[in-house]
């Protein structure tokens, strides 16, 4: 019997390929941002909502993922920014091969600002890096507040948790400083912007948070 | 539900390394599984087992080693385990603590066995 000690990533593929896109975001001054959440939660809604505010001359591109259908690229499209389709035929997570793929044929120096909406899963996608600068959890108010606490992982590994739906907070028993408060259980310090795609309310705090974290992109990279 | 990935990727693993020692079967894998590596030990095991099953792989032992979330005091250095979500330093109380061990997802070791060493003796090249 001999032991061969091996000492490396299960999925050291998958992370070689996300820091490979990673660099190139970084050289071209791209900040790449990972979207997840239960499925329902609102991320196409605020994506919806956010390229709705953006300046049409805005270098933004979308990547979205589903297991089947378009239907989100499709919402996306309106709003006259590239978007693709990610559809994994079956997989619940997004990987950085998939990203690596669909970027082919994008100019990653044409770009900078690369939403990625990931799978609708609070668990899987937490296991892929897909190279970007930051993950981003929504959790909507219709959802428990103790979701942070059952599925630790995504929360502690996102920079930002946005509450959404928040203008159903009159109608359901959501006690959103308490979900605030057990992410930062899980993830000490962690940035919370609560917002409703529905009425706008809380948008201009996350548009703030976007256009701080892409000025600081853009300072980092050589390309300034 | 994305164990099976994960089994498939650490089985590739495997066979990519004991190829690297002719006369050799595999015998055993460890891996290290953080607290907050977001992987099921019970479903990554039922799928670990399902892919080895009737393959050359079948007499692979699968060995888990868990990662419990470990965080560093920035301020006193001390190092403690994290229960029940406290990342307050048990020693100077202060929050500004970090986290050192919790999410791994890690091929640990490989034990490889030469054929006809093994007392059991099953193990056929066929």
């Amino acid at each position: 019997m001999e032991r061969v000690l091996l000492e490396r990533k299960v999925l050291s593929e998958n992370d070689h390929i996300a820091a490979e896109l990673r660099n190139r975001f970084q050289e071209h001054g791209v900040l790449c941002l990972n979207i997840i959440s239960s499925p329902g939660s609102g991320k196409t809604s605020l994506l919806e909502r956010t390229l709705e505010r953006l300046p049409r001359n805005e270098r933004v591109a979308v990547l979205t993922g589903d297991i089947q259908t378009d239907n989100d690229a499709a919402r996306l499209r309106r709003f006259h920014f590239p978007v693709k389709q990610i559809t994994t035929g079956g997989t619940c997570h997004l990987d950085a091969r998939m990203i690596e793929r669909h970027l082919s044929d994008w100019r990653i120096e044409d770009l900078d600002l690369l939403l990625i909406e990931n799978v609708g899963n609070l668990v899987c996608p937490s296991s892929y890096d897909l190279g970007e600068a930051a993950k981003i959890v929504l959790l909507s108010v219709t959802e428990g507040e103790d979701k942070p606490l059952k599925y630790p992982s995504i929360f502690f590994k996102s920079d930002l948790l946005i509450v959404t739906k928040t203008d159903l907070l009159p109608y359901v028993p959501f006690d959103i400083e308490a979900a605030a408060e057990n992410a930062r259980r899980v993830h000490p310090g962690m940035e919370v912007v609560k917002l409703s795609s529905l009425t706008g309310s809380g948008l201009d705090e996350w548009l703030t948070w976007l256009t701080q974290r892409r000025r600081t992109v853009r300072s980092l990279s050589p390309v300034g | 539900m994305h164990e099976m990935g994960i089994a498939n990727s650490v089985l590739d693993a495997v066979r990519t390394e004991v190829a690297r020692y002719p006369g050799t079967y595999a015998a055993k894998v460890c891996v290290r599984i953080g607290e907050v590596a977001a992987v099921d030990q019970d479903a990554f095991r039922f799928c670990f087992e399902a892919m080895t099953r009737d393959t050359d792989l079948e007499s692979l032992e699968l060995e888990i080693e868990f990662c419990p979330r470990r965080h560093r005091c920035t301020l006193c250095a001390q190092e403690f385990v994290v229960r029940d979500y406290e990342v307050r330093c048990p020693q100077c109380a202060s929050l500004d603590t970090a986290c050192i061990s919790g999410d791994e997802l890690e091929l640990a070791y490989l034990e490889v066995e030469e054929y006809g060493a093994s007392p059991a003796g099953t193990k056929s090249t066929q």
